[in-house]
């Protein structure tokens, strides 16, 4: 372990240990969640800024709405001819002096990415930003094998240090207030107290810089995969991913196989709009295009550059024509940022490494529909991740469609029971009317007697008038 | 390695088996908006839809129609992105120009590669000039310098980004480890668009791609804490931009 470096096993402890329990899990954290408006407060401020941000670059777009039809099409074409530019990407990307493994699992990615660095004699890694790597828990793994391994993104260093994963996917450690950062880097790292956001990345910024020349392996993942050129395109605002496959004499870089584009043209779109989406910016820092390792004539570089492609489950949602889309993903993270949900109970309450209405379409395939089904409720339907998406996915309709697979494949028997009764009563027109007219008397009769099971209810509150005649009746008086 | 090769072409053979297998269910095309989209769209290979390179471009951020309108563009997108710009006539002004800036700065220590762009301004900076290419790489002398110098490849008026390449300026570190990075941009490098930009790669290197190409889009930055913008999260804090010509 690199002195200085944390200790902390980053390991999911926010993920239930008993998937059956995912649901349990979700609905307590989320009360508890609901419950702490000063924390609802924080998030949303720090939300506010982004909002408008956002909308100032947006409108910098001759035609935002019609970006998005082609940012969407140029996914949709990749993603549906993948059984061609995945083997073009890899051909280019090993003509480039790359190399290749295939993981059809997190565990065998996990295994092969340990494999390298036994070979690779490894002491000391550094780590960029890589949610793939969340996904498949190659830290803990890493930690496990005795590989000391740091997280160079400032908000996943947060993270790693607290012993949590990511609060977001993009903004990970939105949730903690400057105190919590300062008082974290204190017992850490040794340092002074302070409660200047520059203050404290400057402090991040030192305690890396030593680590980036002294780790023998780079980390990162991938935004893109350029089948044209075999290039891999990597989005950082920091500079952390820049330095760490700058630095270290090996190079790994861990992608999911969705992430392919067919070529440069597509990238001119899908860049910018990441960095507009994502973060109300026109580009995000730096987006770098890898194409192997050190060439001849360049004077620094990695020796050896390796990419773990990785399946896990990815083919799964390939074989749903209905829900192949949200394989478009470029996780910019706007569905969450404008999901009252999210808002309200919080990032970890999902206990999933992608959170928020992407998080809850794709979960329930890449870990099992009967355990996660309650995902697909954690939603208003009222569309504005849709809205947000880049590359218009359509959202909240998976949500639905994973309700109607969910109903299908185990049913709910008072679900069912609810509605044939509703159907049963609502096919009978005197039924109805009976129904209709028992309501009304029931209503004001509670509103005459106040039970003793309602008056708590009824302190702060009225039922409505319990009205005459019902609708259907008034209708014929009217006409 | 613990991961013969055997499994690995065997995972590879299952993934693309199941891709393969997968796709043979069509998938809708995406609602789209607008009839421009839907209109142009071509069958592409196989069959499938795709969007022709140039058709999205007017729907992108301007990037320029004229020399003039590019070079203000660039200079207003850099301003936005809190880069320091210059603009100074020929090579010998921006010498000039740098000695003044590690003057006033007090740069003990500058590092640069040897281009022709850069060859000027590392002879006359007025302290100790590391170059970084032509012997052994060493990532402690450059860690310890105040300044990188680079060339660049191009500049992109639309978004205000600086693209660099580790084939014509200077590798990978030098333009992200210094705390300060200058870049030198002549005037013809300006290009209006991502999309130009990207071109010129592929008519520049085709066939033989720089192990890395990099767009940098102002100082490095986080909004980590709090959302709260801080410059200089692991790369430099400061970016100077010297347009010459």
């Amino acid at each position: 372990m690199t002195p200085g470096s944390p200790t902390a096993d980053p390991h999911p402890i926010h993920e239930a240990e008993d998937p059956h329990l995912a649901k349990k899990k979700f609905l307590h954290d989320a009360a508890e969640h609901v419950r702490d408006t000063g924390h609802r407060a924080f998030v949303r401020k720090a939300l506010g800024g982004y909002y408008a941000s956002r909308d100032t670059q947006k409108a910098r777009y001759r035609d935002w709405e019609q970006a998005r039809d082609a940012a969407s099409l140029a996914k949709w074409s990749a993603v549906n001819r993948l059984d061609e530019l995945l083997p073009q990407f890899v051909a280019n990307f090993e003509a480039n002096g790359g190399k290749v493994h295939w993981a059809r699992t997190a565990e065998e990615a996990r295994d092969i990415i340990l494999g390298l660095l036994r070979a690779a004699k490894a002491k000391a890694v550094i780590k960029s930003k890589c949610m793939t790597s969340e996904e498949i828990h190659l830290n803990a793994a890493m930690e496990a094998d005795g590989y000391g391994v740091v997280e160079s993104d400032l908000g996943e260093f947060i993270q790693q240090l607290r012993g949590e994963p990511p609060y977001h996917f993009v903004f990970p450690c939105m949730h903690v207030r400057r105190e919590e950062i300062s008082d974290l880097f204190g017992k850490h790292l040794g340092t002074a107290p302070t409660d200047s956001p520059e203050e404290l990345t400057m402090i991040a910024r030192r305690h890396m810089r030593r680590l980036y020349i002294d780790a023998d392996v780079g980390i990162t993942g991938a935004n893109f995969l350029v089948a044209e050129t075999g290039q891999i395109s990597i989005t950082e605002n920091e500079g952390n991913a820049r330095l760490t496959a700058a630095l270290p004499r090996m190079h790994i870089s861990i992608s999911g196989i969705e992430k392919v584009v067919a070529n440069l043209d597509d990238l001119a779109v899908l860049l910018p709009m990441l960095a507009t989406a994502g973060a109300g910016q026109p580009m995000t820092c730096y987006n770098t295009l890898y194409a192997g390792p050190r060439k001849p004539g360049e004077c620094d570089g990695p020796e050896e550059m390796h990419l773990v492609l990785i399946d896990n489950q990815r083919t799964a949602i390939l074989a749903d024509p209905e829900q192949r889309d949200s394989l478009h993903c470029i996780r910019c993270g706007a569905c969450l940022n404008v999901c009252p949900i999210f808002k309200n109970v919080g990032g970890f309450t999902y206990g999933t490494t992608y959170q928020g209405p992407i998080g809850s379409v794709i979960t329930p395939h890449l870990r099992g529909l009967a355990d996660w089904n309650h995902l697909s409720g954690a939603s208003s339907l009222c569309g504005a991740c849709t809205d947000a998406c880049p590359v218009r996915i359509d959202i909240h309709h998976h949500l639905l469609h994973n309700r109607r697979n969910a109903a299908k494949t185990a049913p709910n028997r008072w679900e069912k029971l609810g509605h044939r009764l509703f159907v049963m009563v609502a096919s009978r027109p005197w039924l109805f009317a009976a129904g209709g007219a028992a309501f009304r008397h029931t209503l004001w009769l509670m509103k005459k007697l106040r039970p003793p099971l309602l008056r708590d209810w009824l302190a702060t509150r009225d039922l409505p008038a319990a009205p005459r005649a019902s609708f259907r009746s008034q209708w014929r008086a009217r006409s | 390695m613990s991961v013969s090769t055997s499994t690995t072409s065997s995972a590879r053979d299952t993934i693309l088996g199941r891709i393969r297998e997968a796709l043979r269910m069509p998938a809708p095309l995406p609602h789209m908006k607008s009839h421009a989209a839907e209109e142009s769209a071509t069958g592409g290979p196989k069959g499938l839809t795709i969007l022709p390179a140039d058709v999205a471009r007017p729907w992108l951020p301007d990037g320029g129609d004229t020399p003039e309108e590019r070079l203000a563009l660039l200079t207003e997108n850099l301003g936005k992105l809190r880069a320091e710009v210059h603009r100074v006539a020929d090579t010998a002004a921006a010498a000039a120009l740098l000695a003044g800036i590690a003057h006033d700065r007090g740069w003990r220590k500058v590092a640069w590669h040897g281009h022709p762009a850069t060859e000027p301004l590392a002879a006359a900076v007025g302290c100790e000039a590391h170059r970084v290419d032509g012997t052994a790489f060493d990532k402690n002398a450059l860690e310890a310098c105040d300044a990188g110098i680079t060339a660049c490849d191009a500049a992109v008026a639309q978004t205000g980004s600086i693209l660099v390449s580790s084939g014509h300026c200077g590798g990978r570190a030098l333009s992200i480890l210094p705390h300060v990075h200058v870049v030198i941009v002549s005037l013809d490098q300006i290009v209006a668009t991502l999309g130009d930009a990207l071109d010129l790669v592929r008519s520049r290197y085709a066939g033989r791609l720089p192990s890395m190409l990099s767009f940098i889009t102002g100082p490095s930055r986080t909004g980590d804490i709090e959302r709260i913008l801080v410059l200089g999260a692991h790369g430099p804090k400061e970016l100077i931009v010297i347009l010459v010509g």
